[in-house]
């Protein structure tokens, strides 16, 4: 069983200190941030290392963290340009008993991460998810397509802080 | 009741038929109306809840405002439907479960048709139904109906099998086919009848009870996957198919599926009543009998008989409410993997304690 | 020479008796086999985690109540132990213990509705109506605390909205006492009638390395043979203070991991929450509900993820704080959603009526799938 602290050391000795940061000084749960280059050797580590062995995903989410530039656009409304979104990843290990939480950054403009799919397989709606409320494109899934929303939505993705409703949804009004 | 009429109308095919249909006719209606009340208030009593309380002095009129709810719904026909077998599927059902009681000897005094070949013509003519139900479900022009409709025939025809063998090796005992000369013979007193051994004596008797008594019970596990109820009712089971065949009827029709309903499982439990149970004949002799008045024993023949078939209604009306229901091919083994091959061996057991 | 089928596409729409709320099943079968099933969800989505953007963290309680609807008392449970974890509150005795008192009779409750549908799908009608009459009691000492029978906004950040009833210890020993004996009589109607037995064991077994790769957790998860229980792995709260065993499946009836295994689970699941409440009723101490309760609720910047063993499996709650007084974001992980991906790894291979059973026994409530 090992503290977030040992295995952030664990990681940086092998993945080098570019790549895995680790935040523990805020209230709550640490967590490492993982470039989003590496974060698939990251996680495939994770899952198979005999050590590690974080056999079950518990939670994958995304955040909007809306650090970027706050602007008003024509209408009025907030737009958010620049900055990043994140996903989080909670770990679990059934065997070892022990947590991480993952977090990987990618720009707001062109969000894409790897994803682990084939390695948790619990992952396949949680990301489905989270492109559905984020837009947060993951590369390679199997079936990205929306979950919650209508299939055909296209008006933005709910969930970010500068969402705007649209007018009207297949002759529907929306805001009322 | 046939000359009565002869008298009146002077025409034979005519009275026939009056005297034939009409009685029952006027017999299913009100039995159908006390049916339907029967198992909502059965099946709430068992439930710990009242059941129908309001319409009528303890809910006894409640099947009278349904059926009016009935008659005045709109009858919906789906667009893609097949109109005409549509449209004939309820007549065809209702007429195989009717057509059945014309051969069920009721009384002493009145019996539809005195056919000699009674019992095969009941086995046959229920098999209608089977035609009916495939209609409905396929002229719905639906998945889940057609689903139902397919699993039901193939349920009631493996179904029939048992009941024809456990009804062969009865006939086989008695040695006639009529209905009414089998009432006949299981006269005066219970323990003549069938189920108990039949009207022979001696060491033959004592040997045939335990094979009637499986008999019995195979006979009437097999006519309650005939009428389709729980725990055979795939065809209509409410949580997986809506309905199953008639989830398009509306209206009138489906008032004629729930009466032919109905109408089967009676027919069914007098069925099993007559055969094992003495049909109309009381336990211990009449009390017209006892008071000398001729008169009173035919009315009170009837009204053993249907004291008779209303138990057996009860218990399927027991059953359902009490048993989960099985899945198809379950049903399908129970029929060819165990009923038949023990319905077989009982018949040939049977046939040769027949012989000593 | 193989003759040319096609496979028919069957759609178990989002009105049905038997799917748990609505759901849409597209069924793909040749003849009666299934070769796959695609949920379709989403139909009773309400943007449950953007509305607690907008609110303070006591307002989002209310909306954690629907979520799970049948077992809205551990919803508030999750969510608020999560806030204090984060805020470092320290909530006072009595209010632990009315809080498991209250958690473990809503588990009472939801798996009698489990236990009671997966019953009425199979075809047992009366089980699910005798079960219904033993949950009015419960819904019953509900509302004598806080005046709701279903969704109650009890559960606050610090404390609990109204202190017991009077009346309730007394009536709660009555319905433990009442309640014993029923499981017994449930157990000889259903549990072990061959009929059920037949329909439930060898169908939609989950192996148990399957069932830890996609994230299910619970009753589901310990069916399958893995003793895994937060209340005993992780003890939030003062479980650690409770004897209780977890049951685990062991395949009785058939495979380890088929759907008699989970059924039975959440039976024996009862029996153990009834050891629980009274061991709670004996030792509960007196004091006031009220007074941890913070004047305003501005937790720290920080996110914690939380989770608690619901009735149907492991709730989580990953907050995110930005040191305001409106969460700034607040993400839940229903186990009704992870349970649902597996229903096409489960029915594989089976006919359509064992669909409805698999479904009965993984014991979705839609109101979380979607929030």
């Amino acid at each position: 069983m090992k503290t977030p602290e040992e295995i952030f050391e664990i990681l940086k000795s092998k993945f080098g200190e570019e790549g895995v940061t680790f935040t523990g000084d805020q209230a709550g749960d640490p967590y490492v941030t993982v470039l989003p280059e590496i974060f698939r050797k990251v996680a495939v580590y994770l899952f198979k290392n005999e050590d590690m062995n974080f056999d079950s995903l518990m939670l994958l989410s995304g955040v909007d963290d809306a650090n970027g530039e706050k602007t008003k656009d024509a209408n009025e409304n907030e737009i958010i340009t620049g900055g990043t979104l994140s996903v989080y990843y909670n770990l679990f290990s059934l065997t070892h008993r022990h947590k991480l939480t993952v977090r990987v950054s990618v720009p707001r403009e062109t969000p894409e991460v790897e994803s682990i799919t084939d390695i948790w397989r619990t992952a396949d709606w949680h990301e489905r998810e989270a492109y559905d409320m984020f837009g947060i494109i993951f590369k390679n899934h199997p079936d990205l397509r929306r979950i919650l929303m209508p299939y055909d939505w296209d008006a933005g993705y709910p969930l970010r802080k500068d969402y705007q409703n649209p007018e009207f949804y297949h002759g529907m009004k929306v805001p009322y | 009741m046939y000359d009565i009429i002869l008298n009146i109308t002077g025409s034979e095919i005519l009275s026939m038929i009056i005297s034939a249909a009409l009685p029952l006719f006027l017999f299913i209606l009100p039995f159908a109306l006390v049916a339907v009340l029967a198992e909502r208030k059965v099946s709430a009593f068992m439930q710990d809840r009242l059941g129908p309380t309001r319409v009528g002095p303890k809910g006894t009129l409640q099947t009278v405002a349904d059926i009016l709810k009935l008659f005045q719904k709109e009858d919906i026909i789906p667009s893609e439907a097949d109109k005409k077998l549509f449209n004939l599927a309820p007549i065809l059902v209702f007429a195989g479960s009717f057509a059945v009681f014309a051969a069920i000897p009721f009384s002493g005094a009145y019996i539809g048709t005195m056919a000699d070949v009674g019992v095969f013509y009941i086995i046959a003519i229920s098999s209608l139904v089977v035609a009916g139900i495939l209609m409905a479900g396929w002229a719905s022009n639906n998945k889940y109906s057609l689903l139902g409709a397919v699993r039901s025939v193939s349920q009631i025809i493996s179904y029939e099998i048992p009941t024809a063998l456990v009804i062969l090796s009865l006939v086989m005992l008695a040695g006639t086919l009529n209905m009414y000369d089998l009432t006949n013979m299981q006269t005066e007193y219970f323990w003549n009848w069938f189920i108990f051994g039949g009207p022979a004596t001696g060491i033959q008797k004592i040997l045939l009870i335990p094979f009637m008594v499986v008999g019995f019970v195979i006979i009437y596990i097999s006519t309650l996957a005939e009428v389709n109820r729980t725990p055979f009712d795939i065809p209509e089971a409410e949580s997986e198919l809506v309905a199953g065949y008639h989830t398009e009827y509306s209206g009138m029709k489906f008032a004629i599926f729930f009466l032919a309903e109905y109408a089967n499982m009676f027919a069914v439990s007098a069925i099993v009543a007559t055969l094992f149970f003495g049909g109309f004949q009381s336990p211990f002799g009449y009390i017209g009998n006892l008071l000398g008045a001729e008169w009173m024993i035919p009315i009170e023949q009837f009204l053993w008989f249907t004291v008779k078939g209303l138990f057996f209604v009860f218990v399927q009306m027991w059953l359902r409410w009490t048993l989960p229901r099985l899945r198809v091919d379950q049903l399908m083994a129970l029929c060819w993997k165990y009923l038949i091959p023990y319905a077989f061996v009982n018949l040939i057991i049977i046939g040769i304690i027949s012989l000593i | 020479m193989a003759i040319k089928t096609e496979e028919m596409v069957l759609n178990m729409g989002p009105q049905h008796p038997s799917t748990h709320g609505v759901l849409r099943l597209e069924l793909k079968l040749s003849g009666e086999l299934i070769t796959g099933v695609t949920p379709h969800i989403g139909y009773l989505h309400r943007c449950f985690e953007k509305h607690c953007e907008a609110m303070t963290y006591p307002q989002v309680i209310p909306y954690t109540d629907r979520m799970d609807y049948l077992a809205s008392m551990y919803n508030n449970f999750g969510y608020v132990t999560a806030v204090e974890k984060l805020m470092g509150i320290e909530v006072p005795e009595r209010v632990e213990y009315i809080r498991i008192i209250m958690g473990e009779l809503q588990r009472i409750a939801s798996h009698m509705v489990a236990i009671g549908t997966n019953g009425l799908d199979i075809g047992a009608f009366t089980p699910f109506l005798y079960l219904f009459r033993d949950r009015e009691k419960i819904l019953s000492l509900f509302e004598m605390t806080c005046g709701a029978r279903l969704l109650y906004n009890y559960m606050w950040i610090g404390g609990v909205s109204h202190d017991l009833h009077p009346d309730f210890l007394r009536l709660t020993k009555e319905f433990i006492d009442y309640f014993r004996p029923n499981i017994t009589e449930l157990n000889n109607l259903l549990s072990y009638n061959k009929i059920f037995v037949e329909r439930t064991a060898n169908v939609g077994v989950l192996p148990a390395d399957v069932a830890i790769n996609y994230g299910m957790t619970g009753p589901n998860l310990r069916a399958s043979g893995i003793n895994y229980d937060l209340r005993k792995d992780e003890p939030y709260s003062i479980y650690d203070r409770f004897d209780f065993n977890v049951p685990v499946g062991e395949g009785k009836m058939g495979t380890l991991g088929d759907c008699w295994d989970r059924y039975y689970m959440r039976v024996l699941e009862m029996e153990e929450s009834l050891k629980i409440v009274e061991q709670a009723i004996a030792q509960i101490p007196d004091g006031d509900v009220h007074s941890a309760i913070p004047k305003r609720i501005k937790p720290p910047v920080g996110s914690i993820y939380h989770r608690v063993e619901n009735p149907r499996g492991e709730l989580g709650y990953f907050i995110v704080s930005d040191g305001s007084m409106n969460p700034f974001r607040v993400k839940v992980r229903p186990p009704s959603f992870v349970s649902l991906e597996l229903m096409d790894e489960l029915c594989k291979g089976h006919l359509v009526s064992d669909v409805v059973a698999i479904l009965g026994s993984i014991d979705i409530v839609l109101g979380e799938v979607d929030r």
